[in-house]
């Protein structure tokens, strides 16, 4: 499922960054971050105004004419500028990438430019590894570190390989290994208030396991899985953190 | 038509959740069958080819499957098999009850057959006045238990070898020294059927494929009482989903290469029988005579539909063992006679969404159901299809609807996004600076598990654009 088909020729010199509403409301942190890593690595960093919400939640609860508004405000957004587009979510990444040209299948016109956006849309870690070949960032986080492969990433989009890589190259932290560590937190956007007790023991055996680890940070590529894992081990009263890896790539405590 | 528990789906999977047995049963065996899988695919140099092969086999099949039919009637009815067509579970049950009566059959034995627990058969049989004995282990606790399956391959993943003891202690009156081991249990159990194949005169069982080419009957089984139940009795009767063919014995091999490894993690079942046709002169042994019901149920109303890949299923339930939620929540609790992804697609397909609508809502869209499929069938997919239809049935929550419609008409008007935005973050500053512990309305389902962050004090957008603005200044 890997996507290393759709590289680009050249090498970027300029990426837009599509924030995501949940990053940009609960962790604008994550995104500083991003923007740091990807200057670092020489690149010119957009934000396209009047970014809201790609649809995604709407999808997945079936609310297809919500999801398509959402999706094709998004898509007319991204397109004002031809320079490839970054994401630090798998679960967004996935709507725009094979969501949105599914729900506009329907409407020529529309799936067109839906596929045309998917076609330059990149996870962070993918961009960082498949686009720009980069497997290490300087950075000065220590401690332990155990990696969660959050599904719509691992699963959608083919993102597995690049931020263990990227892990693994951090030079003060020790990368432990995190038992059922591609096995679902129970998230699932909605799933996780509208069934929230099949969720919550989801939840509850991701929080066994992650103290098992013995990690002090679980890292993952999704915020909305971040709040959910925080939320679970914050009730139960473990001290451990979730953090974006833009966040550890970063260097933020 | 097919078994509805009496309680809503959410409340048995809550009852579900809380039952230690069944949480210790699941995490044995669901733990134990994943590994097996993945170890079984990964033995094969070429496994991830032969699955995409068993996929294509299964597409074409599906695609075409009328003209299979066709010839799978003929070649069937040409092997001296009466094949028999049932629209529904109704006409399955009186065309099988019919044969039995024609034959004047009291006793029947009968191997494991998913279809025949869709149609509730065993209820029609007795209701006539015949003996039915379930004779796949599995099957046989069940019926003893007057419970249901909770897995499409391993019946009685629901229970511990402790609870199977005491069944057969209350109901066989087995001693200690019968049930002191599992290895005893199954030989206590195998001397009580032992009896029933000898005396029966009609066996009943499923079919895993049929084969288009030649008419032929496959059925895999571990236990050989598949294989008993369709030689001993003189009469045979076979149940079979209309989906359930392949074209060729090359395509059988090809489906069957996975079909093992992707359920139990075996190379091949212990037995692969394949029948074709009644006994003949000179065969020592066989039923004299052979019936095949292909039942359609539902079936057909999902082809050229968006539902139609839920057909390519070759029941080998590992969608059921990754599930993160069937291993919380085990079978019972989806109502269905098939259970975990596969059912929550494939029950309000063919069923209906009436009683079935909350199944499709049963899953985070994790997508380890796609990933462990032997015919990759995309069940994420399909799920959201069906969410679409709840949606637009009105079989969700109308606080759903009704948010997601807001929530669309903010987001695609960017000042008002923006300005509603900012009173967010100030009302949720002001209400919760740390977070909240207890939120009302559909947040309660969060925040009874996990607590709920505080939001940002700025959004990255809004700082954004201040500093810009401070930038344009001179």
């Amino acid at each position: 499922m890997s996507d290393s088909s759709r590289v680009p020729a050249g090498r970027p010199t300029r990426v837009q960054l599509l924030v995501t509403c949940l990053v940009d409301h609960f962790a604008p942190d994550t995104a500083e971050a991003v923007v740091r890593v990807l200057q670092q690595q020489g690149l010119e960093v957009v934000v396209p105004p009047d970014q809201t919400c790609c649809g995604q939640p709407a999808c997945n609860a079936g609310a297809r004419p919500d999801a398509i508004a959402m999706a094709k405000h998004t898509i007319a957004l991204l397109e004002r500028d031809p320079a490839p587009i970054v994401v630090p979510s798998g679960s967004c990444t996935d709507m725009l990438v094979h969501q949105a040209p599914a729900l506009l299948a329907d409407d020529p016109a529309w799936a067109a430019r839906a596929s045309a956006v998917a076609a330059r849309t990149y996870e962070f870690t993918q961009l960082l590894v498949d686009v720009l070949g980069v497997t290490s960032v300087p950075c000065d986080r220590t401690g332990t570190l155990a990696y969660h492969a959050c599904c719509h990433g691992l699963r959608g989009v083919g993102i597995d390989a690049q931020p263990r890589q990227l892990l693994a190259h951090v030079p003060g932290a020790t990368v432990l290994p995190l038992p059922e560590d591609d096995t679902c937190c129970g998230f699932g956007g909605l799933f996780a208030v509208k069934l929230p007790d099949i969720s919550g023991a989801m939840l509850d055996r991701k929080c066994r396991q992650i103290t098992a680890s013995g990690a002090d940070t679980i890292v993952v590529t999704d915020v909305s899985c971040a709040m959910h894992m925080q939320g679970g081990l914050h009730r139960q009263g473990r001290p451990v953190r979730v953090q974006h890896i833009a966040e550890i790539l970063g260097g933020m405590a | 038509m097919t078994q509805i528990a009496p309680l809503p789906f959410y409340t048995r999977a809550q009852q579900a959740i809380a039952d230690p047995n069944l949480q210790t049963a699941l995490d044995r065996a669901t733990g134990r069958m994943v590994v097996a899988r993945k170890q079984a695919i990964a033995a094969i140099a070429d496994g991830e080819a032969a699955r995409d092969h068993a996929r294509a086999v299964r597409a074409h099949t599906i695609a075409n499957l009328g003209q299979y039919l066709d010839q799978f009637v003929e070649q069937a009815t040409a092997a001296g098999v009466h094949v028999h067509f049932a629209a529904d579970a109704d006409a399955a049950t009186q065309l099988v009850v019919d044969i039995a009566r024609r034959h004047e059959v009291r006793r029947i034995v009968k191997g494991k057959s998913m279809v025949s627990e869709e149609i509730e058969l065993n209820h029609a049989l007795e209701g006539a006045g015949m003996r039915v004995v379930e004779t796949d282990l599995g099957e046989y606790v069940i019926q003893l238990d007057k419970d249901v399956p909770s897995h499409i391959i391993a019946p009685i993943i629901h229970k511990t070898k402790e609870q199977v003891a005491e069944t057969f202690r209350r109901e066989l009156h087995a001693t200690d020294a019968d049930v002191a081991d599992i290895a005893q249990m199954t030989a206590f159990a195998r001397g009580r059927l032992r009896a029933e194949f000898l005396a029966a005169d009609m066996g009943i069982s499923g079919v895993n494929f049929g084969v288009a080419e030649s008419g032929s009957l496959c059925l895999v089984e571990n236990e050989g009482n598949g294989r008993l139940s369709t030689t001993m009795p003189r009469l045979h009767v076979a149940l079979m989903g209309i989906e359930r063919l392949v074209p060729t014995a090359a395509d059988l091999a090809v489906a069957l290469r996975v079909l093992a490894r992707s359920g139990t993690g075996q190379a091949l079942t212990v037995y692969t029988n394949v029948i074709t046709g009644p006994r003949r002169p000179g065969d020592p042994d066989g039923p004299s005579e052979v019936h095949v019901v292909l039942v359609d149920n539902g079936r057909s109303q999902m082809l050229r539909t968006e539902l139609e890949e839920i057909l390519y299923c070759i029941r080998c339930g590992a969608c059921l063992n990754v599930c993160p939620v069937y291993q919380e929540i085990g079978g019972h609790a989806y109502g269905s006679v098939y259970q975990g992804p596969v059912g929550a697609v494939y029950t309000p397909g063919a069923f209906g969404m009436g009683p079935w609508a909350d199944l499709p809502q049963a899953s985070s869209l994790c997508g380890a159901c796609k990933e462990a499929c032997p015919v990759r069938i995309d069940i994420p997919r399909m799920l959201l299809a069906l969410r679409a239809r709840a949606e637009e049935g009105g079989h969700t929550p109308r606080w759903v609807g009704r948010g997601l419609r807001a929530f669309r008409l903010v987001a695609t008007r960017p000042r008002l996004f923006r300005w509603a935005s900012t009173v967010a973050l100030r009302l949720s500053r002001w209400l919760g600076p740390t977070g909240f512990d207890r939120l009302p309305g559909p947040l309660a389902g969060w925040t009874r598990y996990r607590h709920f962050p505080p939001m940002a004090r700025e959004t990255f957008t809004a700082r954004r654009r201040r500093l810009d603005r401070r930038q344009e200044r001179p």
